[in-house]
């Protein structure tokens, strides 16, 4: 369904230029969940905004159901492909209720039944139709991480692009936020692209894996290779040991990968 | 445990608020010695605010039957006492370097001043005392390192130069709140390993405040798990699996795990009945 080919984005020129992603390829098929791993400054982030049409400058190929996509995205592309950001506290806007937030993804595409689609979309993130006049100062972080996957979801989407959810959460919150990412995936048969730092919770959502390290695909695998251990690249064994926890003669035997 | 450093009886902090007084810490009692003491616990447990009463670095209201380091009482010390106390015997590492350091100051700079405001060291001791230190925070061009800014140093580097401050003026304990949670895990292992060597090398105490159960179970001597602004349980460094608390358990079943595969994670239930067993006792 996704099919991305030698995507290479840099920022900058000259001296300055750094080159975020370098030859990444990949597929997703269909319902499938997909997961991208890597350290900060790996460029798994920008590999996802790319898909999402939030970087200008990309080189490569980006295919959705065949058709290759430009610079320049239909609206409608925009309804079948959605994302929910890293950070509750930063991508919903402080003086827009709940309401308004997923009032406006409706507007801009032209949907009727308004009242109908957020009573609907803020039930399956079990909300309620109590949250609907909050402002997001008035919601918890795991609350309004809810609300970001309804406004993700209120268009009906196919492609749910999702990065690092729930790295702002505590660990009690991130659980119930997993299992309403799990659940809405069985029931919508949603495909879905997630980036993280955490090999649990990739491995916890997503089927199949590519780790990445200086803008680069090392290694991909499916999360069951991941589990028994047998990643074969050294960068992908120092991060699952290194997710182990503490361990003071191990860590001496970090090296560095380029 | 060796003879406490630290010793802190029924602690509690509030906050008065214009919907009524908040209890931020409720009452917590414990010791540090020489060891590695963690506090874990989700946002708003009280674990920050319990690091930060002691050195007297909360607005909230402070109260405790005793605050006592190595024989002084802090609870009431004069700020002179105090001024003498932070930094130098007891310190303090911030969760992200980007915003504790001095953003239009050399790093170098800011280490070599933590070290002539607490000793008379003259400029250059001062400079050739921070570049060993940056020697033991393993960074590897101290020369170079120590004329850059902050903005032109990675989340990990900030860090240790964080450390390095706060261990030049040879401090007797360290409470060190989330200091590696904004950093890449094997940084963070990294880091947590150069805390882990000045404990052991040093004698020092370290108080690791953290909210990842996991690393603070594989890293600390012991644990305080607090909730609600309580301490819900006390263990001992590898017996996370005897734990007996139903939020402790609670806590570490909700985490998925590499190990095994589960459709829908357990959902940590919370029980009311946590925080009334101790607020309703005498």
């Amino acid at each position: 369904m996704i099919k991305v080919e030698g995507l290479e984005i840099s920022f900058g020129a000259g001296a300055n230029q750094v080159h975020a992603v370098r030859g990444a390829s990949f597929d997703v098929a269909r319902g499938e969940s997909f997961g991208l791993v890597g350290e900060s400054g790996s460029g798994k982030s920008t590999v996802l905004r790319a898909i999402a049409g939030l970087v200008p400058n990309w080189r490569g190929a980006i295919i959705i159901d065949g058709a290759a996509l430009g610079r320049k995205r239909p609206r409608a592309l925009h309804k079948r492909l959605q994302m929910v950001f890293q950070d509750p506290y930063g991508s919903l806007h402080p003086r827009h209720t709940v309401n308004d937030i997923l009032k406006e993804p409706l507007i801009i595409h032209g949907m009727d039944d308004r009242e109908t689609r957020i009573l609907k979309a803020l039930d399956e993130v079990g909300l309620g139709a109590g949250y609907r006049f909050r402002y997001p100062h008035q919601l918890s972080g795991g609350q309004r991480q809810r609300v970001a996957i309804a406004r993700a979801l209120i268009l009906d989407p196919e492609i749910v692009l999702l990065d690092e959810p729930t790295s702002a959460l505590d660990v009690s919150v991130q659980a119930e936020i997993l299992n309403l990412l799990t659940r809405l995936r069985q029931e919508r048969r949603l495909t879905y692209i997630m980036v993280s730092h955490d090999l649990a919770i990739v491995a916890h959502l997503c089927s199949r894996i590519a780790v990445m390290n200086r803008g680069a695909f090392i290694e991909e695998m499916s999360s069951d290779q991941l589990r028994t251990g047998t990643p074969e690249h050294g960068y992908t064994r120092q991060l699952l040991l290194a997710s182990k926890g503490y361990d003071r003669a191990a860590i001496d035997q970090f090296v560095e990968f380029d | 445990m060796t003879t406490p450093l630290l010793s802190v009886e029924n602690l509690s902090v509030s906050f008065d608020t214009p919907k009524g007084v908040v209890e931020a810490v409720r009452g917590i009692s414990f010791e540090v010695g020489q060891e590695r003491l963690g506090i874990v616990g989700e946002s708003g447990s009280g674990k920050s605010q319990t690091g930060r009463a002691i050195l007297g670095l909360t607005p909230g209201r402070v109260s405790a039957d005793r605050i006592e380091f190595d024989g002084i009482d802090l609870r009431n010390a004069p700020a002179r006492t105090m001024r003498n106390i932070r930094g130098r015997r007891i310190s303090m590492i911030m969760q992200d370097p980007r915003y504790s350091l001095n953003p239009v100051m050399t790093v170098g700079w800011q280490i070599a001043e933590a070290y002539r405001v607490h000793t008379n060291a003259n400029r250059r001791e001062a400079k050739q005392r921070a570049l060993e230190m940056l020697v033991t925070v393993r960074i590897r061009e101290p020369e170079k390192v120590y004329g850059l800014y902050p903005h032109q140093v990675s989340g990990g580097m900030g860090q240790r130069v964080m450390i390095a401050m706060m261990l030049i003026p040879g401090p007797d304990l360290i409470i060190a709140d989330e200091p590696t949670s904004a950093l890449d895990v094997t940084v963070q292992l990294q880091v947590l390993a150069i805390l882990d060597d000045m404990v052991r090398d040093r004698g020092m105490g370290l108080i690791f405040i953290s909210h990842d159960l996991h690393l603070v179970s594989s890293f600390c001597d012991r644990i305080l798990v607090m909730y609600g602004g309580q301490i819900m349980e006390v263990l001992d460094t590898g017996a996370m699996h005897r734990a007996e608390h139903p939020y402790t358990k609670g806590l570490l079943n909700c985490l998925p795990d590499l190990a095994r595969r589960q459709e829908t994670l357990p959902v940590l239930e919370r029980d009311a009945d946590w925080l009334l067993s101790r607020d309703g006792a005498p």
